[in-house]
Parts: C-alpha cells; structure tokens; sequence
C-alpha cells in the first residue's frame, strides 16, 4: 500500500471505530471531492450489517440511491439488499441484475432486508411506521435540515458523510426570518445537527483520488484551506495524450493543449458585458469539445495504464445557470450528442475524465452571493480525473476587484470559510499561466 | 433580470418614461385601503418618531413623538396608530360568505373582506414587523402597564408583517414592491427603492421626463425620503432643534408645551405629506391596470388568513412566539415554497407578457395546434385509457426532454406529457403531446377539452396545481438532531420583560 493510501485507510478505520464504539449519537465525516465517500457509505453498511445491525441508507437523489445500491451489492453478495422507491419508479438495469436486491415501495415489502436504502424524499413520506438503530445519510451537506427534520425520527444513531466544499442546499424563497436559529431550515442537515451536536466527532477524508494531483493542489488551496487533503495519485500517474496533430493552430488547439500537458487551461474571450446566455461562450464550450474528441484525446491513468480514448461521454460541460445549459446544448448536435452538459447542482457527486467550465462571472456586470457562491465554482472545477478548461470573458479579477463581498454578517451564524470572493481570486490567480486568448 | 426586463429597462431609458413589464395587475388594490407612512427616530430601529396614517387621502391623520427615547411616549404612540388601525380593522369583522366545500373538505364561512395596509416601501414593512414586535408583549397591568389596545395592535401588526412574507399576498403592501414588479424604469433596481423617482420614472409630472422626474425627486427638501429612515440633514438641523424645544417646554406651561409641540408636528407633516400624496398616486395607478385572473384567488386566500387570525384573537390565542420552533420554521418555509410556485405560475398564467420571459427562457413554448387525435385510447395496461395526441407547432426553441410534464393556461387541470419533438432547422418545432385528465370520466372526451388544430395555445413546464404540505414530525417529538423538544411555553410576566426594560 502507497503512504497516501495508508493515510486513507487510517482515516476510514478511525471512522469505523467511532461508529462502533456506541459512544456517539452520530459521526460526521467530512470528504474533499473523489475521497472515497461512497467507498465509505458501502464499508459502514457492510461492518453495521456484520454485526447484525439494521440500517437504513438515506441518499439525495434516485440516481444516488442507484449508485450505492450497485456498489453495496458487488461489494456484499449474498447481503439482502431492499430498495425503497416511488411506485412510479422504474429500477435501472445496474440495481435489477442483483438478485439480492429487492425493490418495492413499502418497507413491509422489505422486510428480510439488513440494509434499506432510498432518497431522503421517500424516507421522509414513509407511511409505515418503523425505525431503524442506524442511519447513514449520504451528501448530507446538500440535505436541507427541514428534510432531516422529517426523517430523523426514524433513526436512533447516524453517520452523515458529505462534502462540505460543494453547494449548500437553496429555498426558492428568499428570507431571513430564521437566520441566527440553531435550527434554520434552509441550512443544510449538517450545520444544524452540529449547532444541536457540539460534542460529535468530526473526521475528514484525507486523499481526493478523483482529482489529478495540480488539480488537487488548486481546488484543496482554495476551496478548503483548513483541512486541505492530498492526491492520491502521483505527478506523472495521470496523463493525457492528443493522438493527431492539429491542422492549423488555433487557440482551442493551444488551450486544449495546455489542458493536456498541464491539467488545467484558461480559455480567455475578449472582455464583453453579455447575456447570461452568451452565446460566443457557449459556442466556445462546444468547440472546445469537439477539438478535445477531434484530436483523439487519449487518458493515461492508474485505472488504465495502456490508455483509453477520451470519448464524449466521459466529457462534461459545466454551468452556473438552467438556461445556460440550454444555450450550450443548442449548440452541440452530432458526435457530441453524449457530452454531460449540466448545472453545478446537477454535476455535484458526478466524474469526468475532461471538465470544461462556463466561470459563473464570465461576462456579468456585478459579482452577486449566488455566482460568488465558493461552493458553485467548487463543483465545477473538481469534477474531473485529467483536465479541466474554464471558458470565460477577461475581466473577472478586476469584476472581483469591483465588488467586494457585501453580504451582512448576522448574529449568531458561524462564519463559513472560504469566502466565495476569496475562492474566486485564489483559482483566478491559479489559473492565469495557462490562460490562453481566444482570437 | 431577465432578458425582457433588461429590455424593457433600456427601452425605458431610450423612451425617457417607465416602460410596462406586466399587462395585468398582479396585485390586489382594495377600494378602500389604509395608507400607513411610518418615520423611526435615527439610531434605534423600531423607535417610532411619527406616522401619517388614514383611509382617505384628504385627511391624513399625524401621529407624532415628541422624545422618541421616552418609553411612555412610545406606547402612547402606540395607542394613537392602534386608534386608528384597529378602527379600520374591525370595519372588516362583519358580515360573511360561505366557501362551497369540495374533495372532502367541507363548506366554510370568511369575511367577505379584508383590510389592505399601503406602506412606501420593504423597509416601512420591516419596521411594521418591529413595531408589532415591541408591542405584542406588552402588559395591561403592573409595571409599565399599557392600554389594552397596544398589545392588540401589535398582534395585528405581527400578523400583517408575517403575511406578507408570502408571495402573492395583498394584505400589507409595499408601494415600491408593487410598482416595480408591473414597471420597468431607466434606473437601477436600487434606485427603484426610492418611492419618488420610482413614480417619477412612471408617472412623471407634466413637462418632465422619467429621467428628469427622477433627478427631481433626489433632492430631500422637495421629496423627502419616504421612510422610516428621515433624511440626515432634517434630523440635524431641524429635528434636532425641536425635539429639545419640546423638552425644554416639559418645565414650562401648557401654552409653551401647545407651541413646542405644534411647531414639531408642522416639521413632520411637511417629511410626510409628500409621500402621502405619492401612495395614493401609487395605489391609484396600479387600480387603473386589469386585475390578473388569479389576484382574486389569491386575496381569498388573503380573506382566509384574515378570518383564521380573526377568530385566533377572539378565542384568545396567545400573541406570536418571538421565534419559531424547529417544526414551525420547516413547515412555514414549506408553505411558503409552495405558495411561491403557485403564484409564480399564475403570474405567468395570467399574463402573455410575464409567461414571454418563461418561453425566452425555454421553461414553455406557445404555438399553434396543427393535428389532433382526440379519441386516442392507450390500451397497454389492463384497463383502457383516454389518452388523445395533439401536435404543436411552435417557432419557439423548444428545449424540453421527452417525458416532461406540461401545462396549459387554458386547461389548467389537464397534463400534457411531451412524446416527441421533431426540430427541423429553419422550419418551427413540432411537438407531439399525449393529454390526460380533465376530459371527463368517460373514454370519449368532453366537448372542448382537447385542443383543436388550429386553436393558439401554451404548454408551460410549471402548473398552479394544489400541492400538499408535507408531514412534520409533532413539535413534542422535535428529534435529537434539532435539539429535542422545545419547552412548553407558559405566558408569564417575564414575557413583557425586554433586555432595555
């Protein structure tokens, strides 16, 4: 085993031991981006269900669920699995092909299972009343506490595993009536839990193994500047290769190119106060793609040390807004048809082999809370396993410049770090030796 | 912003006048509204200073304080503002309509009406909220004892504040809230809050443009600020001056104190008259749009509120908690959520302008039915099922996934899911439909409700739908991970008890 991933192990172990020493009501475990949360979520379910314990698995969303109902499954043969779903829910291939899971819309129908798992939605419209002894509740970060609210009865002890880099959940409402309460609604169900919790322990994955190692460097520098953690992988483990030449060189080619060699690329368009929906941007999204496919981008990595073609489908385009995913996806068509194009909230917790990023402030005139937000730039800038190329309009640290944050301080409310401003700066900073002038 | 509003903004700037973002009101403008202009003495927030106040803009009531810091001159404030609100307030409790029942629920009784509160701006709003706040507690006997209308007017005040955090509610309005949703002006949003270069910009005087009306009403000696905030300069040179006079005048006779008193009341009616005469322009030009379809909806609703709170205080409910528990503050904020989504879409609903922005942003489209298959049955399950296609045929960019779920304005009780979308470059988009519910019971639809070829409809990704609220636990079972059970609440003196009583 590699120094970083006895530093891994360790930390899981510590995890592990917490939970089963029966002294704590709940254990948090806090994990950078790719540190194995999943990994985590399947060994605990399997230690609780060694030992004979019942535990319901609670995740955000049904695509989730699926995830750790596969991985648990491989992980366990021969462990009843129950999948707790909508009626109208219909099970995708990688649950069904485990005989060991059964999938019904009732717990009753699940009754010989060790281990239930569903999204946090249906857990908390239940009808049947039952409990469990254990919980573990996944991406608890991006869980509204008001839906813990709903849920938490159901359970006597729990492990919440999350990122607390990433974004923090939003109410279409905008209010500050419940601000500076322990019990906000709208924060997330690990800031409440802590506020009524002081004494839970707190552990922290120490090794990202999704993100290449300068790109490791940059996301652990800005967006989590206490913990930090550590690539798993070494300087030359991860490589990409363009197989063919460029016709002529233009600058996609060269920010490509920078991509490849250096894990990270800053596509610069002419300074420009535009649309949210600009569609020179979102044009560069597309083509910056299509270059990536048409030069026959090869992925060098631990997973496949003989290289792997970089195909559209391992390709995201990530955004800050709906309508923006809509103008970048107008725009692809053809070979492109399988690139991911999504919102940051929708990329949270997925992986791509190459990220191309749409900056949330390319081309604004003012630098508001939810395009500051550290979290939104987080997700986008650590989704991939090789590169990752922001596309964005010049001018943004001077836009940074021009808006400090304004945000008043509330009494009462523990101030969060980082600060979305200073995140913004700091990958900015990082970023400009690979920027690359479109035109 | 969106794009249309950005639009709008730039035409306004071009044009030189406020240029309209609505077609409806979208808003409820009582006939008879209470207009409330509230000023707070700098420096301490919720400290009443004066307030013009009355139902009729020809007699504008002045409430004045002559030393806001004194705690008894604030209660008396407080009763003279509770005078004339909770006059105007009871002129509602008479009289009743019944609510046909339906889908289980039973039929029920309201208040034909409602009171509708006018304020300037969110600020006026925030400050009515306080000052609800600082009385609601109040006690009417022992130590500093109050006239039992104060705390009464302060659980209206609670109340009205409390409601107005839901979106679409008329009871307490905020005139610049109001104004800038149905118009778009050449200034910025932050400029917007300022109430006189808001209706400058819409309704500028004769001879002025928007713009000139609007540089106009940045001077504070001609338009003073509309509140509760008072313009820095008034406070030091005139207020401040006066308030003194006035304490001063406490050692001398009655005549001395009439004077004091008199020349301070004549240097607020001249902060105030200005925006009096500003709200009820306001309130009479947002009365000159056609209401929307659903503001009568939603001032039921309002009606509804009104009467439960009404009948709360008649059976002698305990006033407002200071803050709201675990339980309470999720299923607000879950009301609330549901409320916003409601209104959102009947706005859009209502409105071919506001629904404009939701297909420039690719959340609906409109278009015009091109075929339709009205008698098509989906046999696949065990029974057989109504489903008619209909085809649409749309210039709008249509960016939806087959399988969405659609709405129409014109059938708001029938879902249309998506089957496919042919796009062919240059030509408009068609969309292939699949239609259920609200045809009738039968396997034939009803007469009317399938869409015909060659009728202009809308299909929209969001619906007004009824949603129910979730389940939340009991407040008795708060769980461990929100601190357990809050404790139970007992009224007692302490309550009146404030950390600078």
């Amino acid at each position: 085993m590699t120094p970083v991933g006895r530093l891994a192990e360790q930390a899981v172990r510590g995890v592990l031991a917490d939970l089963g020493s029966g002294c704590h009501r709940g254990v948090v475990v806090d994990s950078p981006p790719g540190a194995g949360k999943s990994a985590l979520v399947v060994r605990a379910a399997a230690d609780l269900a060694a030992a004979g314990e019942r535990a319901m698995i609670v995740a955000q969303t049904n695509e989730q669920v699926d995830d750790l109902t596969d991985r648990l499954a491989g992980a366990q043969p021969g462990l009843p699995i129950g999948r707790l779903c909508a009626q109208d829910y219909l099970p995708p291939p990688r649950v069904t092909e485990h005989a060991q899971v059964s999938v019904a819309s009732r717990v009753a129908d699940l009754a010989g299972c060790l281990v239930t798992l569903g999204t946090a939605a249906k857990w908390a419209v239940l009808a049947d009343d039952v409990s469990w002894p254990w919980a573990i509740v996944d991406e608890a970060y991006q869980m509204r506490s008001d839906l813990l609210l709903r849920i938490a009865g159901r359970f006597e002890r729990a492990l919440f595993v999350g990122d607390p880099g990433q974004l923090d959940p939003f109410s279409t409402v905008d209010i500050d009536r419940w601000v500076g309460l322990t019990w906000d609604p709208m924060q997330s169900a690990v800031a409440v839990l802590l506020r009524h919790n002081p004494d839970i322990p707190v552990h922290r994955l120490p090794v990202s193994w999704r993100l290449p190692e300068p790109a490791a460097v940059v996301v652990a520098d800005a967006f989590y500047p206490f913990g930090g953690f550590q690539a798993g992988t070494g300087p030359g483990d991860r490589r990409l290769e363009l197989s063919t030449r460029a016709l002529r060189e233009d600058p996609a080619d060269e920010a490509v190119a920078a991509a490849a060699a250096s894990g990270w690329a800053l596509y610069e368009l002419p300074p420009r106060h535009t649309l949210r929906t600009d569609a020179e941007a979102a044009s560069a999204c597309g083509a910056l793609a299509t270059r990536i496919l048409q030069r026959g981008c090869v992925s060098y990595s631990e997973r496949n040390p003989a290289g792997t073609p970089v195909t559209a489908s391992r390709i995201a385009i990530g955004t800050a807004h709906r309508d923006q995913v809509k103008a970048v996806r107008a725009g692809l068509g053809g070979a492109l048809a399988d690139v991911t194009v999504d919102t940051a909230n929708r990329l949270q917790g997925r992986e791509f082999d190459v990220a191309i990023v749409l900056h949330p402030l390319s081309g604004r005139r003012d630098a508001t809370a939810f395009h500051l937000e550290a979290g939104r730039l987080c997700v986008l800038t650590s989704r991939h396993r090789h590169a990752c190329i922001v596309v964005a309009r010049a001018g943004i640290p001077e836009l940074l410049d021009a808006h400090p944050s304004t945000e008043p301080v509330h009494l009462n409310v523990p101030a969060k770090f980082p600060d979305g401003w200073e995140a913004n700066q700091a990958v900015m900073a990082h970023l400009a030796p690979w920027r690359v002038r479109a035109s | 912003m969106s794009t249309l509003t950005s639009l709008a903004r730039a035409e306004a700037v071009e044009r030189g006048i406020a240029q309209p973002v609505c077609t409806v009101r979208h808003v409820h403008i009582a006939d008879r509204p209470l207009v409330f202009v509230p000023l707070a003495m700098a420096g301490e927030a919720g400290a009443p200073l004066a307030a013009m106040v009355g139902d009729d803009p020809r007699s504008p009531r002045l409430l004045a304080v002559a030393q806001p810091r004194n705690r008894d001159q604030r209660f008396a404030f407080a009763a003279g503002l509770a005078a004339v609100l909770l006059r105007y307030i009871e002129g509602f409790l008479t009289g009743q309509e019944t609510v046909p029942g339906g889908r289980g629920r039973e039929a029920r009784t309201r208040f034909p009406d409602a009171p509708q509160i006018l304020v300037p701006n969110r600020a006026a709003t925030g400050f009515t909220r306080l000052l609800g706040r600082s009385t609601r507690f109040r006690r009417t006997e022992g130590e500093y004892a109050v006239l039992p209308a104060v705390p009464l007017l302060g659980r209206w005040l609670t109340f009205l504040a409390e409601r107005a955090e839901y979106p679409g509610s008329s009871l307490l309005l905020a005139a610049t809230d109001a104004l800038s949703r149905h118009w778009a002006t050449g200034q910025s949003p932050v400029e917007d809050l300022n109430l006189a270069a808001l209706l400058g910009w819409i309704d500028p005087p004769e001879g002025l443009t928007g713009p000139q009306a609007a540089a106009a009403a940045e001077d504070p000696l001609t338009w003073p600020p509309a509140g509760p905030a008072t313009d820095p300069t008034f406070d030091n040179e005139v207020l401040g001056r006066l308030i003194a006079a006035c304490d001063r005048a406490e050692a001398g006779d009655d005549r001395a104190r009439q004077r004091a008193r008199s020349a301070l009341e004549d240097a607020l009616t001249s902060q105030l008259m200005p925006t009096w005469g500003l709200m009820w322009q306001a309130a009479g030009l947002l009365r000159g749009l056609p209401p929307g379809a659903h503001v009568a909806t939603r001032w039921a609703a309002d009606k509804d509120a009104f009467t439960w709170y009404a009948e709360q205080l008649r059976d002698g409910g305990p006033p407002q908690p200071r803050r709201d528990t675990a339980v309470s503050a999720a299923r607000r904020l879950a009301r609330l959520e549901r409320v916003q989504a409601a209104c959102g879409a009947q706005r859009a609903f209502d409105d071919p302008l506001v629904m404009a922005e939701h297909r420039l942003a690719g959340e609906a489209f409109a278009g015009r039915v091109v075929a339709a298959e009205p008698g098509r049955q989906d046999c696949s399950g065990t029974r057989r099922k109504l489903r008619p296609h209909i085809t649409v045929e749309t210039a709008d960019p249509v960016l939806m996934e087959p399988g969405t779920v659609l709405t129409s304005p014109g059938r708001p009780r029938q879902q249309a899911r998506i089957v496919s979308v042919s796009v062919t470059a240059g030509r408009p988009s068609r969309v292939l439909l699949e239609l259920s519910g609200g045809m009738g019971r039968g396997l034939t639809a009803a007469p009317g409700s399938v869409p015909e070829p060659g009728e202009v409809t809308c299909y929209a990704t969001f619906s007004d739908g009824f949603q129910p609220i979730p389940a939340f636990p009991d407040p008795a079972d708060t769980p461990w991970t929100h601190g357990g059970p809050p404790p139970q609440y007992v009224p007692a003196d302490e309550d009146a008890r404030e950390e600078w009583s």
